[in-house]
């Protein structure tokens, strides 16, 4: 009966869905925030337009990243992930709308913080997560972790503040030589703006005019210390000095498609680097091993939730325009939640790495080496 | 950042061979400089004028006066540095199969091989371009290849270490030159943990095929923040290989390897040895020629002794080579009675030292069953401490007569007074007494 039950009600529901489909606006035009400029004599513009389709792929998108980085916080409390693991939560939408402007063709490198970007650029949540519980099934192997995830045309997950950024450019520079219309966006925090290598690194992009897009995810806080305490000037738009700049509210999806769109046409027409500052907000400290409110009120925290929210403003704006109806936005969190739970499931199962593959990649395309143990009898192989 | 460096009397000693040597005082090591005749430079290493060009240019009187006149400048400005290049001024018509050719020029030929066969190869570094290079070591190569393959950058070590693998990381295969390892320093973040652990920490999806170049070591009289010696610290790293060619053959044979190799290496060079002329033989002359990496090479055959060394040492160690043995001659000689034993040394030229090739060194004890390393690195922590306990660990270990001896630089900042530089390095009689302690004679 129970079965029967839940087939009428599948199909029930298939059945409402079905019927006020055609009744669902297709797409919508929307008023979105301004953005500061520096040295451009335009800006993105305001008014943008979101069809149905891009708004449901933006909010399963961010719901998928969401879930699962609540998924890794519950595993990291469980002791089943460990080492260290910083939450993307509360800026998804700057990681799907940078996604939405540019190509899987483009490139991207970030810093730590990466597990959002590892998914928009082509990770699949499994493999996400069983490369943050180290099993042999994780994107790299489990020999990474959650800072040095790989997948095409992105570089990590990097570990070490601000060394991303002279990378980012290399790639960028890779890209002019081969002339094959790439571009680079090279992300990193305001922690990191502060890094004596970012000013190299603006340096040369201008002089040599790479399509990189600098973007600096301004969450307030590198690690506990909050911009005031830590910038001269927290315009950080406007660092890049010769470098032209916009400043983006980072919790609104469109807003950040609209710059980075900005952003990329003003690379791709070969006029060098762009600077965009993402005005963003992380709900959880800077790792697991951070509460995150010696430094900040949960206040604070509660009134980003309950006023910014990307996923409840996108999924506001849906609702208000008819775009999408209440269940299938919910069945699309299901759908998600089953996502996760799967993908969790896979990561806790899987075993871990062999032994065998302790030594191996350590060369790329290398005849086979030996390498010492931990003592003089113990000589491992390591194949490349 | 700007040594010019190099003693005008090392240098001129090379290119002109004395008729009369006299020693400088307190140098008697001098005495123990290998003949003249290895050492002169008989060919021109302009590399417009090398063979790869149609033989039927020619060279007016005018040219030659021009060039001259170049080089005269050259050398006013430039004083010590320009009496090497006078000489490299020189034309040469013919072109003899083998030939003297400076680590210099091997390494630029190297260089404009690799750019002209592979089309992701470039160079970037400060002062590469249009300056022909601080030590002009990419001499030419920005005239021919343009700015796109020869790139100058601005004083950003890290940044521009970071932008060589980034794109690296993206396709290209970059050559990032320190104008000195020392400068390196700002930058290591950038090879240790950008270069040299990314293809581990991506299980493989990632490669980073980068050389890092540039001279390494102590050069000569500018002192402590400019002389110091990297082989330790980068060999100490997985994922990096690390190459310390000594001659032109080296030069020319490892960087092409390290080039052609997809992974990340650091290849110290030795600023010293740029102006001097080795012998390359046809084959290393041609283009295709390249040294593997990670094999050392017996330079000389030796029985009662084997000295291992790297870059500019082995010069150092054959010349100690050749002193014992004509010590060893002239004392059977005066003293018939009892005479010394020819001391026979066995010359390792290590290459790479990392990954280092510890067959050769234990299959070369295990024949003399005496070791001696020399280095021109502090000792704490070196390559020689390497040596030491790698061949205490393997199966060479049971033919050691005695203890290996680490010949090393003296652990201390470097000096500038030319006396105290001088006794801050190995010199030839420094090997030449650790060898006879080593061997109790």
């Amino acid at each position: 009966v129970r079965k029967l039950l839940s087939i009428v009600f599948k199909g029930a529901a298939a059945v409402v869905s079905a019927r006020t489909y055609a009744d669902f606006t297709n797409e919508a035009t929307f008023e979105i925030k301004k953005c500061d400029t520096f040295k451009l004599d335009e800006g993105p513009a305001t008014q943008v337009v979101m069809t149905r389709d891009e708004g449901l792929q933006y909010y399963r998108t961010m719901q998928t990243m969401r879930r699962m980085e609540l998924k890794a916080d519950q595993l990291y409390k469980q002791k089943i992930i460990r080492g260290f693991c910083h939450l993307y939560d509360g800026q998804e939408a700057c990681a799907v709308g940078i996604e939405a402007a540019i190509n899987l063709s483009d490139h991207l490198i970030t810093a730590y913080r990466a597990h959002g970007y590892t998914y928009t650029r082509g990770g699949t949540v499994k493999k996400i997560m069983a490369e943050l519980t180290g099993r042999r099934g994780g994107i790299a192997k489990g020999k990474g972790g959650s800072m040095h995830m790989y997948c095409k045309h992105f570089y990590g997950g990097n570990g070490i503040v601000g060394a991303q950024v002279p990378l980012g450019a290399g790639v960028a520079l890779a890209c002019k030589y081969q002339g094959n219309s790439e571009l680079c966006v090279c992300l990193y925090g305001d922690g990191a703006a502060n890094q004596g290598q970012i000013f190299e690194t603006y340096n040369m992009a201008a002089l040599w005019k790479l399509p990189v897009i600098f973007i600096c995810e301004n969450n307030g806080y590198g690690m506990g210390t909050s911009v005031e305490r830590a910038a001269a000037s927290t315009d950080y738009f406007k660092r890049g000095e010769f470098i032209p700049g916009v400043r983006v509210d980072g919790m609104d999806v469109l807003c950040v498609r609209e710059a980075s769109r900005f952003a990329a046409d003003y690379c791709r027409s070969g006029k060098g680097p762009i600077l965009m500052e993402l005005q963003t907000y992380r709900y959880h400290g800077h790792s697991m091993s951070d509460p995150g409110v010696s430094y900040r009120t949960r206040e604070e925290i509660q009134e980003v939730r309950s006023k910014s929210d990307p996923i409840s403003m996108l999924k506001d704006r849906m609702l208000s325009n008819n775009m999408a109806s209440v269940e299938e936005l919910k069945e699309i969190d299901v759908e998600v939640r089953k996502e996760i739970e799967d993908a969790a499931q896979f990561a806790t199962t899987d075993p871990e790495p062999p032994l065998e593959d302790l030594c191996n990649h350590i060369f790329h395309n290398n005849p086979p080496l030996e390498v010492r143990g931990t003592n003089p009898w113990s000589k491992l192989k390591s194949v490349s | 950042m700007l040594p010019y460096s190099g003693s005008v009397s090392l240098v001129s000693s090379f290119l002109f061979p004395p008729l009369q040597f006299v020693p400088p005082p307190n140098r008697s090591d001098w005495l123990c400089v290998v003949t003249p005749s290895v050492r002169r430079v008989t060919r021109s290493s302009d590399w417009s004028k090398s063979r790869r060009f149609p033989t039927g240019l020619a060279h007016s009187p005018a040219e030659d006066s021009l060039k001259m006149a170049a080089s005269l400048r050259c050398f006013l400005r430039s004083g010590k540095k320009a009496v090497s290049a006078l000489g490299q001024r020189e034309f040469h018509r013919s072109a003899p199969a083998a030939a003297q050719v400076t680590v210099r020029d091997a390494l630029n030929q190297a260089m404009d091989e690799e750019l002209e066969r592979d089309e992701r190869v470039f160079l970037l570094g400060e002062e590469v371009a249009q300056y022909d290079g601080a030590y002009k070591v990419s001499r030419g190569l920005w005239k021919k290849y343009g700015d796109k393959r020869i790139i100058d950058t601005p004083i950003s070590e890290m940044g521009f270490a970071g932008i060589a693998v980034g794109a690296a990381m993206a396709g290209l295969r970059p050559i990032c030159e320190f104008m000195t390892f020392n400068f390196s320093m700002q930058a290591i973040d950038q090879v240790i943990n950008s270069a040299a652990k990314t293809c581990y920490m991506s299980a493989g999806l990632q490669a980073v095929p980068i050389v890092f170049r540039g001279p390494n070591g102590a050069s000569a009289g500018v002192a402590a923040q400019h002389s110091q010696c990297f082989a330790a610290w980068y060999a100490h790293c997985p994922g990096l290989k690390v190459v310390s060619p000594w001659n032109s053959e080296d030069a020319k044979g490892l960087l092409k390897s390290s080039i052609r190799d997809d992974n990340p290496v650091v290849f110290l060079e030795n600023e010293l040895l740029y102006g001097v002329p080795f012998e390359m033989s046809e084959e290393a002359q041609s283009k295709d020629f390249t040294i593997p990496i990670g094999k050392a090479k017996v330079e000389r055959a030796g029985s009662h002794i084997t000295l291992v060394s790297h870059s500019r040492y082995v010069g150092h160690c054959l010349d100690a080579a050749a002193v014992l043995a004509k010590e060893g001659i002239e004392c059977e000689l005066k003293l018939s009675r009892s005479p010394l034993p020819v001391v026979v040394l066995q010359v390792i030229n290590l290459r790479t030292i990392r990954p280092m090739d510890v067959e050769s060194i234990e299959a070369s004890v295990m024949k003399t069953n005496h070791l001696v390393t020399v280095e021109g690195g502090w000792p704490q922590f070196g390559v020689g401490a390497e040596i030491c306990a790698r061949i205490m660990e393997g199966s060479a270990f049971n033919y050691l007569d005695s203890p290996v001896t680490r010949v090393t630089g003296v652990d201390i900042p470097m000096p500038y007074a030319k006396i105290l530089e001088d006794h801050s390095l190995p010199q030839i009689k420094d090997i030449i007494f650790s060898v006879k302690k080593t061997l109790n004679v």
